[in-house]
């Protein structure tokens, strides 16, 4: 008897427990939907691709262009090769073991970014400005 | 059979209400040892729990840094409710720490730990609360797990616009979170002594 009256509280807090369950990973659903849909429709197009190793701006290419460079690691063991072509940023090739960064789809939009954790490499784009105003 | 699992039953009452008067009176504590058993199934989770990363490591990645299933979490939410907060916060540290030394480098070092110890603080305080069950706490750990590592990887690279990818990032969390604490709820349900 004692033990019918406890699995039947148990199994109430239960329902409850999932039922807080779900809101929390609705909410959190809500909240991730949101701020993409935010980010989707605020984007602009990018004018620049800009390269940072370990924080510091390296390179600057206009996505207007078409090129093919690598950027080596500062201990030159490792190295990420970028493409822009068609006004998109793509790294193609990459030393890193992990390659997540070949693996991400080419950027266009103002504050997109490739990223290359092991190599400390970011590819941002960056915008606004028009081409010609270079900036150093 | 089931004298058996009387014994174990209360054989973990037992071990409840020593963990409580342990947290009571702080001065006992350090004098009370901690105990064969508890330090052989805590090593004994810390290992399966790195196995479980190292499992992960081979699963081929999904394009998208940081999506991943966090098995390793499996181990951490069933040693918090089994033991405690401090029990899972040396597993998953210890796991961290040997993970990244065996298999890792030291930034993917730095992530980890971001990303462990800020999950495992989230997850000990919603356990606290006592409202979600391990599904909702392994789901808040997953998705606070990859704030964290993302925060870190925004204030390392000195990119912030990294926070880009924290939609997709709460999203593969509250999914692994799902899938980690349904086997974790499992393992609390079966796993008796």
């Amino acid at each position: 008897m004692a033990d019918n009256i406890k699995t039947k509280t148990e199994a109430k807090t239960k329902k409850q427990r999932i039922i807080t369950d779900v809101a929390l990973i609705i909410l959190l659903a809500v909240i991730a939907g949101g701020a993409y849909f935010f980010w989707l429709f605020s984007r602009n197009a990018g004018a620049y691709a800009v390269v940072y190793i370990d924080g510091e701006e390296v390179a600057r290419y206009p996505l207007d262009t078409n090129i093919e460079v690598t950027f080596s690691t500062y201990d030159g063991r490792s190295f990420n090769t970028l493409v822009i072509r068609d006004g998109k940023a793509d790294v193609t090739d990459a030393g890193c073991p992990d390659r997540i960064c070949v693996n991400m789809r080419s950027i266009s939009f103002e504050g997109e970014t490739i990223t290359c954790l092991p190599n400390k490499l970011v590819v941002k784009i960056e915008g606004g400005e028009s081409p010609g105003v270079d900036l150093p | 059979m089931k004298s058996m699992n009387e014994k174990s039953k209360s054989a973990t009452n037992k071990g409840v209400i020593n963990n409580k008067s342990k947290h009571k009176n702080k001065s006992k504590q350090n004098s009370q040892k901690i105990s064969t058993k508890k330090l052989t199934e805590l090593s004994i989770f810390t290992s399966v729990a790195m196995i479980l990363s190292y499992v992960e490591a081979l699963l081929p990645s999904v394009g998208v840094p940081g999506v991943k299933l966090g098995l390793a979490n499996i181990a951490v939410i069933f040693i918090l409710y089994r033991f405690g907060w401090r029990e899972a916060a040396a597993v998953s540290l210890v796991r961290v720490l040997l993970v990244s030394l065996l298999f890792g480098s030291i930034p993917a070092m730095i992530y980890s730990i971001a990303g462990a110890m800020l999950s495992l603080i989230v997850m000990v305080l919603l356990k606290r609360t006592d409202t979600f069950s391990s599904v909702g706490v392994s789901v808040a750990g997953g998705v606070s797990h990859n704030a964290g590592q993302v925060a870190t990887a925004a204030f390392m690279l000195g990119a912030k616009e990294i926070a880009y990818y924290m939609p997709v990032l709460v999203i593969s969390g509250i999914v692994a979170g799902i899938l980690v604490g349904l086997c974790g709820a499992a393992l609390i349900k079966y796993v008796k002594n």
